[in-house]
């Protein structure tokens, strides 16, 4: 990527939720940025923190969350300044501005995040006039046109949430999250519950918008073919922390972290040979008992006792060319996962 | 799936059912002997005076002891109410279900039970199948009375059913409750109570669409090993149609109600014959083609928006004419029906020979 200042820049971000039991760390340290133009994307299992991380870098989390720790760096080029703005210690007013306009995001159940009683076309004038108050007229323009954009018809503007499709609905969160021009375009989720034609006519949308308004993308899920397909870099999360941090094609070459190298042998693919496939047996850890060392340990098939102690900072990846490419394992490097025995896949 | 349950010479013989022999002969059948056969399935619902959802047109499949069917297509295709029809639990407004060889006639209710046994329906939802109120072993224990009798013991079948979906140490899942299981954990107790009936066929509606990914192949695996070992019949209904590819033998692909193809999964998945099917294809995401085909925008120009099943007075013409880039007037005036590629293939599709030319000329026939 560009040596450029990021738009986006989260900074050693700890989030909390403090329950009864204990605090839940569900983001721990995390480090992360976002180029212009740039797709990022953050995979992990549910539970992982993906969600945590991006509405807590946006302030948007209720107690009992807690920021812990950490910087959201904003450096857009509606921010005016030569200096970036700490989303976490921004006034009010300037977070209330920056929210929606410059930073958006689409929410993961589109149903639940559209009003229920409003029409389409009413939603997305809303979203847009809240911050832009433009002209009555100049506003209907943008909208009938945002809803084009996103492959709407345009008898649909005067249709209710329920009675469109789910990629339809999904599509008109999408237009919303345009609607004030955004520089950067949270998406948590967007198309798992879609079906894969809807989901790729989508996602094939979001890049061509993406390409025309240059707009950045941090997309969020727990598919990571679909990552790599459509992200420039991809950021691997478990247990509140980042495992693994690459562009796709390092990423899918040379995984460097088992649990990268775990989800990659996740999914069926249809293209090309039959692969051997595994999952990642067992099950992500309760984030409130903190072990010292790799959260990975019980599920990680390298686990040696040094694991105990690894202090999960990102370090380069050993033997990758990727510039930029980091791990949070010290043991396992790609070579090691090339030559792991095959087990039975699925119907072998 | 094994090489040669995928070579087209090594189909067993035809079932006899005295019925209209089938266009096409299940790759299935290599597995064992048949189970369950739905023949000619219709289901309209009457949405009002004048409009009626034909929701599922014309389908016949056939599940075989051991062997495993997929269903794949989009939402709203018809494969529920084609699971629900076998199940039992709804009347196929035409058509037949044939088990072990007899039609089934339902009309009593000591007749639906005996077929509730056999034919057990497994949902897709983890997070509503199960009572929140009642912990695993009060769900498993309940049907292990009702389809194995009140003699057996009830609670060492439960401890042998946790056993057998992997849910271990059993002792210490059977007093837990809905909410302190993951969702693949409930999955695993829906599964357990659907084999509580000892039943030889299970219609697996979705399991793992709601699950994780990394999650999902563990509990196919799991399907494949409980089919293996218990020889069960398996229904694997699926939008993922990659998933179908590794776990079925036979592949059946609908779309707006219809079966648009079917044959052996493999060749189904690697050469697909229908327009349709080359459309779920092309669009299942492909991490061996990184970025390319997204970025060339050529997807987003052949991929069709919304096409919905059919309503109305019965549908005219072929149900994918509004999406299809093969589409001439004939398409819209005749629905095509299921046509022999070769004895274990078939699609429904006026223009083969455009859409899959290698397919239409016999080129691996
Ligand atoms: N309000 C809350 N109170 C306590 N724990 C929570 C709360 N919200 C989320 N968590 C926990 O935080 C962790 C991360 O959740 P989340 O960010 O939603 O993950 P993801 O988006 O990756 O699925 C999970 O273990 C979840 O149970
Ligand atoms: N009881 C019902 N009344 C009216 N329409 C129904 C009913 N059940 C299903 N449908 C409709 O039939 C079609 C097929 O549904 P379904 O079998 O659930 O599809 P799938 O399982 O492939 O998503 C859908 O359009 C659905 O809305
Ligand atoms: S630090 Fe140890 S347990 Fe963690 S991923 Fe590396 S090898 Fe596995
Ligand atoms: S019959 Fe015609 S419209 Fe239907 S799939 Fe074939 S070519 Fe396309
Ligand atoms: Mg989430
Ligand atoms: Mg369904």
């Amino acid at each position: 990527m560009s040596s450029s200042r990021p738009v986006l820049e989260i900074r050693d971000l700890s989030v909390a939720y403090r329950t009864p039991s204990g605090d839940v760390k569900a983001a721990s340290h995390v480090n992360l940025s976002l180029h212009k133009g740039e797709v990022v994307g953050l995979c992990g299992e549910s539970g992982s923190g993906k969600s945590t991380l991006a509405y807590g870098a946006c302030r948007l989390l209720r107690p009992p969350a807690v920021i812990t720790g950490g910087q959201v760096l904003y450096s857009g080029s509606r921010t005016g300044t030569a200096t970036a703005l700490d989303i976490l210690r921004a006034p009010q007013r300037d977070l209330r501005a920056i929210r929606w306009r410059d930073v958006a995001i689409v929410f993961q159940s589109a149903m639940n995040a559209l009003n229920p009683v409003l029409r389409v076309r009413d939603q997305i004038l809303d979203a847009m006039q809240a911050h832009l108050r433009l002209p009555r007229e100049e506003a209907h323009e943008k909208t009938a046109k945002l809803l084009d954009l996103v492959g709407i018809p345009r008898e649909r503007l005067r249709s209710y949430p329920h009675e469109l499709s789910g990629g339809m609905r999904q599509r008109v969160m999408i237009a919303m999250a345009l609607a004030a021009d955004p520089e950067v375009v949270i998406m948590d989720e967007p198309t798992t519950a879609l079906d894969v034609v809807v989901q790729r006519d989508i996602l094939a949308q979001i890049v061509e918008l993406k390409e025309q308004l240059g707009f950045s993308v941090l997309f969020i899920t727990h598919d990571m073919s679909l990552l790599l397909e459509l992200a420039d870099r991809i950021a691997v999360m478990y247990a509140g922390q980042l495992m693994e941090l690459g562009d796709s094609a390092d990423i899918k070459v040379a995984p460097a972290h088992p649990y990268t190298q775990g989800l990659l042998r996740s999914f069926p693919s249809l293209h090309g040979a039959r692969r051997d496939l595994t999952g990642i047996p067992g099950s992500p850890p309760d984030l409130r008992d903190t072990n010292p060392g790799c959260p990975f340990i019980p599920r990680c098939e390298f686990a040696v006792p040094a694991c105990a102690e690894v202090d999960m900072t990102l370090a380069p990846v050993a033997g990758s060319r990727g510039i930029g490419h980091v791990t949070a394992c010290p043991i396992v490097t790609p070579e090691m996962a090339k030559v792991r025995v095959p087990t039975e896949g699925v119907r072998s | 799936m094994s090489e040669e349950t995928s070579d087209p010479t090594a189909v067993a013989e035809p079932v006899v059912t005295g019925e209209p022999a089938p266009v096409v002969q299940s790759v299935a059948a290599a597995r064992g002997p048949l189970a369950l056969e739905a023949i000619g399935l219709n289901k309209d619902f009457r949405l009002s005076r004048t409009q009626t959802l034909h929701a599922v047109q014309d389908v016949s499949l056939s599940l075989y002891k051991g062997g495993v069917v997929a269903l794949v297509g989009e939402s709203g295709s018809g494969k529920s109410t084609v699971a629900r029809m076998l199940a039992g639990q709804e009347r196929p407004t035409s058509g037949s279900v044939i088990f072990n060889g007899k039609p089934v006639d339902l009309k009593s209710r000591s007749a639906f039970r005996a077929y509730k046994s056999e034919v057990q329906y497994v949902f897709q939802d983890p997070f509503s199948s199960l009572n929140p109120v009642h912990d695993v072993g009060y769900h498993l224990s309940r049907p292990v009375r009702l389809h194995q009798g009140r003699s057996v013991e009830v609670q060492r079948e439960v401890m042998a059913l946790l056993e057998q979906v992997r849910l271990t140490p059993a002792a210490q899942f059977k007093p837990k409750y809905p909410h302190e299981l993951s969702g693949g954990q409930r999955q695993r107790v829906s599964f357990a109570r659907a084999l509580a009936a000892q039943p030889s066929v299970l219609l697996a509606d979705e399991p793992v669409s709601m699950l994780d990914v990394s999650i999902r192949l563990e509990m196919l695996n799991l399907l494949d090993d409980l089919r293996k070992r218990l020889s069960l019949a398996l229904l694997y209904i699926t939008h993922d149609i990659a998933s179908a590819r590794y776990f079925s033998d036979e592949v059946l692909v609908m779309y707006a109600g219809q079966v648009v193809e079917r044959g052996p999964a493999e060749d189904v998945t690697q050469q697909p014959a229908h327009p349709y099917t080359q459309l779920l294809i092309a669009s299942a995401p492909d991490p061996d083609n990184l970025g390319s085909v997204l970025r060339s925008g050529n997807v987003a120009a052949g991929a069709a928006r919304i096409g919905r099943a059919t309503s109305g007075p019965a549908p005219v013409g072929c149900p994918f004419a509004t999406r299809c880039p093969f589409v001439d007037d004939k398409c819209r005036a005749e629905n095509p029906a299921l046509q022999r590629i070769t004895a274990d293939r078939a699609a429904a599709c006026w223009h083969l020979d455009r859409a899959a030319p290698a397919l239409a000329t016999g080129a691996i026939a």
